[in-house]
C-alpha cells in the first residue's frame, strides 16, 4: 500500500495540475510507468510511478491544481495487500493532513484564509488583515512570517524632513558635539560644502575643560567623577524605567557544566606569569561575544522603531563602583579579541572605571551588555536591557550540583546563565540558540 | 643591511621568476609569446635559455585551454606560472578562472585546492584604445576563492610572485603595464614580501590616500604636491585587492578622518566602491568628511591622447579631490 | 579482443557494474521526485556502457575528469554508493560534504577531478593534469569525459590542440548521446562525424558503438595503451544515447517517442544479459542474487545519507580558501 505523490521535477515546482489520467483503478503499473500527465508553470510533463502494484485508487482529478507532495493516488503495491487507511510509507514529505483529496477545485470565494494558528494569533497581534496577506506555506497557507513581512510592508512613512536647510555635519563632528554638549547651530563650518568638521567642534568646544558625557542614544550612565556620591542611581533609575516600559523583556536561563572551563583554566593559569593570569569572568565574556556574533539578534541596536544589527560585538560590561552605582563600558570587537587581551581590556576597564576614568565612546558604544553577579550570591539573573540595546546576559555564582551526563551521575560546577532579551529584535528560540551557543562554547574552552 | 641597486620593476620581476624556477624544480612558466620572444613585456627575456623550452613553456593563442591547463597541472603536482599576455585576453580564459580556479576547492569539500599564479598585464595610458586599456582587477576581486594582488612597488614586483608560489590557492596578479620601466633603488637581499597586509607609504594626518598597481606613484606625486599646499597626506597601498586588508584602511581612516580612494578601474562596482562601503561600515562616526574617489571615467578608453588623459586617473585630478576632501579647514 | 573479456565473471562483473548504476539512478529519480534530492539532477540511464567500459581500461593511479552527469563514472572508478548518495542529500558525509551535489562529484582518493557543471570546461583541466605527468615523467593517463556538444565550444579544439601539440596523455572520451541538452547534433554541427574533426588534430579516433560494453572496453583499452606507451591523446566516441529526459524538469519537447524506444531495444544491460544468457554464463538465479546485492547497496547507501548530518551553517565560509599548507 503506497501513496503516489504529486512530484517534484524542480525547485521552481511547487504545484502542478493533474491533465490527464493514464491510468484507472484496477490498473496493473510497474515501477517507471508514465501514470499521469501534469501541466506545471513550465511544461506538460509525464510523471513516472515508482511503485509496482495495482491502482486502487485515484484522489485528485483531472483538471485539478495540487502542491507537491499532495497524495494523488493510492496504489496497492505486490508486497502489502490494499487496506483502507492510507499510511505515508514513502520517504517524500508528509502530506499535508488538511490537504486529504478534495472532489472539485476550490471555491473562488473562499470566505476564510487559510493561515497557520500562529499566524492568526500574530495577525490579530498587529493588526494584519489575512485577507489581503499572500501566503507560502504548505498549500498557501499564510506563515506567522507571511503576517509579519506583511506588517513590515504597510511600516510607517519614513518622517518628512525637518523644515529649512539641514546642518551639514559630519559624522565626527556630531559624535564630538554630543559628547561635549555642543549645539551645533552655534558652530560656523569650514569643511566641504561648509559643513561642521570635527576641528570646528573642536574650536568652539576648547574653552571646556572637562568633558562631561551626555549621550543622547547610548546608555546615558553616569561617569563619577572624582569625587565620591551616592549618584549612579539617579541616570541608572531613569535608563532602567525606560528600559522596562518600552522594551517587550523576555527572558531564559541555562545551566551550564563549569568542569572543563574552570579544569583548562587552572591549567592555563599555570603556565601564565602571575599578572597575565585569566580569571573565569573573562572566559565567561569571550563565550558570551563569541555567541552575541552568532546569533545577531541579541547584538545591536532597537532604533527608530527597528533593530540595527551590530556587525561587532561590543561588550558592555557592567561593573560595580566602591562608590555605589554601576556603569557598563564597552569592550569594543571583544568577539575577536584573543583571550589574554580581553582580560587586560576588563582590567583596565574595571581600574578605570573605578578611578572615573572611563573614555565617552566606552559608554556609548556597547552593543550587548554582561552583568555578572556570582560574587554577590546570585543564583539568577532577571536583567534589564540597557536600551537601545537589545539584550543583556547575565551569570550567577558557580555552585556544585549533581549533574548527570552520558547516564552518570557526578557532582559539576554549575552556573547559571541567563538571557534577558528584547523580543521585537528575537525571540525564544533565537534567544534559546544564543544561550545554548554560550554553553557550548564553554565546554571547549581553549577555542575562547 | 646590504646596500641598494638600481633597478626596474621589470628586472626585479624577472628576478623573481628566475629565483622561483631556481628555488623549486615544480615552477614553470607558460603563456603566449613568453620563450622565444622574450615576453610581450619583455619581462622573461633570456630565461628561455636559461631553463629550457620545457620550463618556459609558448603555448598556443588559447587562453582558456593554458589557463585550464595551469589548473590541472597545479592540482597536480607542479606550481605553474601562467602568464596571460594582457588582462584584456583573460576575459577568454574567464571560465577557467572562475568556474574552475575560483571554485573547485569549495565544491570538492577541500578535497582538491589549486596552488596557481595567473599573471597579467593592466591598465591604461599607452594610447592602446578599448579593447587593450582595461583595468579589471578589482573586478576580479569580487570573486571569492582567488586572491588579487596589485604590485605598485619595485620590492613588491620583486616580492610578490614568491609568496603567491607558496599559496595554496589561485593568485592572480596584476602587473600595471606602465610600471614595467619604473626605476627606483633595491635592496641587494630584496626577497619575498607578505601579500596579506597593505602597507603605509607614506603617513599623514590631513587625509588617507588609497592607491593601488599603476596609481601608486601618481598618488605618491600627488602627496608630495599636497605638502606643498600644507597637506599632509597619508598615501596607503592596498597591494592586495582580494582579501581587501580592512584593518589597515580603517585604522589610517581613524588617524585622518578623510579619505580619497585612486582607483583606475571604472567608477561603477568598483573596488574604490568596496573600500567606501568598508568605510562607512566601520568607521563612519570617524569621517570628518564624505570619502571622495578618483577612478577612470566610464567609457571605454579612447585612443586619442588627450581623451585617454582625461578619462584616467592623474596626479592633478587626485589633487584635486584631495583639496575637496579637506575643504578650506586643510 | 582482451583476454579478460573472455572470462565468464570478468564479463558478469561488466554486468553488475551497469545494473548497479541504472538502479541507482533509478532511485535517483525517485527520491528527486520526493524531495531529498534537489538541484539540477542528470541521469545516466542508458549510457552505462561508456563509463563501465572505459573505466576498465584506467589504473587506480591514473586520473577521470568528468561532466555534470557523471553519477555512473563516479560509480564505475570506485567513489562508494553511500558517500555519492549522501553528497546528493546534501549531508557532510557525502564526498564533498554537501559543497558540490550531484553536478560536482569530486574523490582525492580515485582521481576523480570533478563533475564538471560548465560544457566543455573540464577538458583544459585535464589537459593541465596530463601536462603534469608528462613533465614529472609519470606513467599515467587522465581521462577525460565530455559530451558530443562540448564539441561545439571553443574549450573542445582548444584542448585537442594542445594535447596533440605538447603530447599529452589524456584520453578524450566523447559521449555522443545525440542531443546537447535539446539540441540535436545535427542542428549543431555542419560535421557530425565527431572523429573527423579529432583527426583535424592529428590526434588518433576511434568510434565505437557504445551501447556495447565489450566494445567499448576493447576500444577503451586499445585506446590507453597508445596514451600509456607516449603517443599523445586519443579521441574515443562512444555512440549512445540517453534513455531518460536530460534533467527532471524537461518535457522531451525535441525528440520522438519513437527514436527513444528504438534506442531502448539496444539497452546496453538488456543486450550484454542476452548475451551472457546465451553463453550460458548467467541464469536466473545469478541475476536474482545480483538484484538483491545491488539493492542491498543502494538502500544502504540510501539509508547512510538519510542518517547523515548537515553541514552546519557557521561553517559556511570554509573551502573558499585552504586550510592547510600547499605541500
Amino acid at each position: 500500500m503506497a501513496e503516489f505523490l504529486m512530484p517534484s521535477l524542480g525547485a521552481d515546482m511547487t504545484e502542478g495540475t493533474v491533465t490527464r489520467w493514464l491510468v484507472q483503478p484496477g490498473d496493473h503499473v510497474d515501477r517507471g510507468d508514465i501514470v499521469v500527465e501534469v501541466e506545471t508553470d513550465k511544461a506538460d510533463m509525464e510523471v513516472e510511478i515508482f511503485e509496482a502494484g495495482t491502482i486502487e485508487q485515484l484522489l485528485v482529478p483531472q483538471g485539478e491544481k495540487v502542491p507537491v507532495g499532495t497524495p494523488l493516488a493510492i496504489v496497492a503495491t505486490a508486497a502489502a495487500p490494499a487496506a483502507r487507511v492510507a499510511l505515508p510509507e514513502t520517504s517524500g514529505p508528509a502530506p499535508p493532513l488538511a490537504e486529504a483529496p478534495k472532489p472539485a477545485a476550490p471555491s473562488p470565494a473562499a470566505p476564510r484564509p487559510r493561515a497557520t494558528p500562529t499566524a492568526r494569533i500574530r495577525a490579530r497581534e498587529l493588526g494584519v488583515d489575512l485577507a489581503a496577506v499572500h501566503g507560502t506555506g504548505v498549500a498557501g497557507a499564510i506563515t506567522r512570517q507571511d503576517v509579519e513581512h506583511a506588517a513590515l510592508r504597510r511600516a510607517p512613512e519614513p518622517a518628512p524632513r525637518a523644515e529649512g536647510r539641514r546642518l551639514l555635519v559630519s559624522p565626527r563632528a556630531r559624535l564630538l558635539a554630543g559628547e561635549r554638549g555642543i549645539d551645533l547651530a552655534t558652530v560656523t563650518g569650514s569643511g566641504p560644502g561648509g559643513s561642521i568638521t570635527a576641528g570646528d567642534v573642536e574650536r568652539v568646544a576648547a574653552p571646556t575643560a572637562v568633558a562631561a558625557p551626555s549621550l543622547p542614544s547610548g546608555p546615558a550612565v553616569e561617569v563619577p567623577s572624582g569625587r565620591p556620591r551616592a549618584a549612579g542611581r539617579g541616570p541608572i533609575a531613569a535608563l532602567m524605567e525606560r528600559s522596562n516600559r518600552e522594551i517587550p523583556h523576555y527572558y531564559l536561563g541555562i545551566e551550564v557544566d563549569m568542569s572543563r572551563a574552570l579544569d583548562w583554566l587552572k591549567a592555563e593559569n599555570r603556565k601564565r606569569p602571575v599578572p597575565d593570569r585569566i580569571l573565569a569572568s573573562a572566559l565567561l565574556l569571550k563565550a558570551t561575544a563569541l555567541a552575541a556574533h552568532e546569533v545577531p539578534e541579541v547584538n545591536g541596536y532597537f532604533i527608530d522603531g527597528g533593530f540595527q544589527p551590530s556587525a561587532t560585538v561590543n561588550l558592555g560590561v557592567a561593573i560595580s563602583l566602591r562608590q555605589g552605582g554601576l556603569v557598563a563600558p564597552a569592550i569594543l570587537d571583544a568577539s575577536a579579541m584573543p583571550l589574554g587581551e580581553l582580560m587586560r581590556r576588563l582590567q583596565d576597564l574595571v581600574a578605570r572605571a573605578r578611578a572615573g576614568r572611563l573614555r565617552a565612546s566606552e559608554m556609548s558604544s556597547g552593543t550587548i551588555t554582561v552583568t555578572n553577579l556570582g560574587e554577590q550570591g546570585v543564583d539568577f539573573v532577571y536583567g534589564v536591557i540597557y536600551p537601545p540595546q537589545v539584550a543583556l546576559v547575565g551569570f550567577g555564582k558557580v555552585t556544585e550540583r549533581p549533574w548527570a551526563e552520558a547516564g552518570m551521575l557526578g557532582v559539576r560546577p554549575v552556573i547559571t546563565a541567563s538571557l534577558a532579551a528584547d523580543h521585537r529584535a528575537s525571540d525564544g528560540h533565537r534567544g534559546g540558540q544564543f544561550l545554548a551557543t554560550v554553553a557550548k562554547l564553554l565546554q571547549e574552552p581553549e577555542h575562547l | 643591511m646590504s646596500g641598494a641597486v638600481k633597478t626596474t620593476c621589470r628586472e626585479a620581476l624577472r628576478a623573481a621568476i628566475r629565483e622561483a624556477m631556481q628555488r623549486d624544480s615544480r615552477v614553470f612558466l607558460m603563456g603566449e609569446d613568453v620563450g622565444e620572444y622574450g615576453g610581450c613585456f619583455a619581462v622573461s627575456k633570456g630565461l628561455l635559455d636559461e631553463f629550457g623550452p620545457e620550463r618556459i613553456r609558448d603555448t598556443p593563442l588559447s587562453e582558456s585551454v593554458f589557463v585550464g591547463a595551469g589548473i590541472g597541472a597545479a592540482m597536480n603536482g607542479l606550481r605553474p606560472i601562467v602568464e596571460v599576455m594582457t588582462v584584456n585576453f583573460s576575459l577568454l580564459a574567464l571560465d577557467q578562472i572562475l568556474n574552475n580556479a575560483a571554485t573547485i576547492l569549495h565544491m570538492s569539500g577541500g578535497q582538491f585546492n589549486v596552488p596557481l599564479v595567473i599573471r597579467m598585464a593592466t591598465g591604461g595610458g599607452r594610447q592602446l584604445a578599448a579593447q587593450h586599456s582595461h583595468s579589471l582587477e578589482g573586478w576580479y576581486a569580487h570573486i571569492p576563492g582567488i586572491k588579487v594582488l596589485t604590485p605598485g612597488t619595485i620590492e613588491d614586483f620583486r616580492g610578490m610572485l614568491w609568496t603567491a608560489l607558496e599559496d595554496p590557492d589561485p593568485v592572480l596578479i596584476f602587473e600595471n603595464a606602465l610600471l614595467y620601466n619604473l626605476e627606483g633603488e633595491l635592496a641587494e637581499d630584496a626577497g619575498p614580501v607578505d601579500i596579506s597586509k597593505a602597507r603605509v607609504l607614506r603617513s599623514g594626518t590631513s587625509l588617507s590616500l588609497f592607491s593601488y598597481g599603476g596609481s601608486i606613484p601618481k598618488t605618491l606625486e600627488a602627496a608630495v604636491q599636497l605638502e606643498s599646499r600644507g597637506i599632509d597626506p597619508e598615501v596607503v597601498d592596498l597591494r592586495t585587492l582580494r582579501p581587501l586588508d580592512t584593518a589597515t584602511i580603517i585604522d589610517s581612516v581613524r588617524r585622518t578622518h578623510r579619505a580619497v580612494i585612486v582607483d583606475e578601474g571604472w567608477r561603477s562596482g568598483s573596488i574604490s566602491a568596496e573600500i567606501m562601503a568598508r568605510i562607512m561600515e566601520e568607521s563612519f562616526y570617524e569621517l570628518d568628511a564624505p570619502v571622495a574617489r578618483v577612478c577612470t571615467a566610464e567609457v571605454p578608453l579612447p585612443y586619442a591622447k588627450q581623451m585617454e588623459d582625461a578619462a584616467l586617473p592623474r596626479v592633478e585630478t587626485i589633487i584635486e579631490a584631495a583639496m575637496n576632501v579637506v575643504g578650506g579647514n586643510g | 579482443m582482451t583476454r579478460r573479456l573472455e572470462e565468464p565473471d570478468y564479463r558478469r562483473r561488466l554486468l553488475h557494474e551497469m545494473v548497479r548504476i541504472r538502479r541507482f539512478e533509478e532511485k535517483c529519480a525517485e527520491l528527486y521526485s520526493a524531495t531529498k534530492i534537489r538541484g539540477f539532477l542528470h541521469l545516466y540511464i542508458g549510457e552505462e556502457a561508456g563509463a563501465v567500459g572505459i573505466m576498465q581500461a584506467l589504473q587506480p593511479e591514473d586520473a577521470v575528469v568528468a561532466t555534470y552527469r557523471e553519477h555512473g563514472h563516479a560509480l564505475a572508478r570506485g567513489i562508494s554508493a553511500r558517500a555519492l548518495m549522501a553528497e546528493m542529500f546534501g549531508k557532510v558525509e557525502g564526498c564533498c560534504r554537501g559543497r558540490g551535489g550531484s553536478m560536482h562529484i569530486f574523490d582525492a582518493a580515485t582521481r576523480f577531478y570533478g563533475g564538471n557543471a560548465i560544457v566543455g570546461g573540464g577538458l583544459p583541466l585535464a589537459a593541465g593534469l596530463a601536462l603534469a605527468d608528462k613533465m614529472e615523467g609519470r606513467d599515467r593517463v587522465t581521462a577525460c569525459f565530455f559530451g558530443e556538444g562540448a564539441i561545439a565550444e571553443g574549450e573542445f579544439h582548444e584542448s585537442m590542440n594542445l594535447a596533440a601539440l605538447w603530447q599529452l596523455p589524456v584520453l578524450f572520451c566523447c559521449e555522443n548521446n545525440l542531443y546537447a541538452m535539446g539540441t540535436a547534433l545535427r542542428r549543431s554541427e555542419s560535421e557530425t562525424n565527431l572523429a573527423v574533426k579529432a583527426a583535424a588534430y592529428d590526434v588518433p579516433s576511434w568510434a565505437v558503438d557504445g551501447m556495447d560494453v565489450a566494445a567499448v572496453v576493447e576500444a577503451a583499452e586499445r585506446a590507453a595503451t597508445a596514451v600509456r606507451a607516449g603517443g599523445g591523446p586519443y579521441f574515443l566516441e562512444c555512440r549512445t544515447y540517453r534513455f531518460r529526459a536530460h534533467s527532471m524538469y524537461d518535457p522531451e519537447l525535441y525528440r520522438a517517442k519513437q527514436e527513444v524506444e528504438e534506442w531502448k531495444k539496444r539497452d546496453p544491460i538488456a543486450t550484454w544479459m542476452a548475451t551472457l544468457e546465451a553463453a550460458g554464463e548467467i541464469d536466473a538465479a545469478t541475476l536474482q542474487r545480483m538484484d538483491a546485492d545491488v539493492a542491498a547497496e543502494i538502500d544502504d547507501a540510501i539509508a547512510f545519507a538519510e542518517a547523515g548530518t548537515l553541514e552546519p551553517v557557521a561553517d559556511l565560509e570554509r573551502f573558499v580558501f585552504s586550510e592547510r599548507g600547499s605541500e
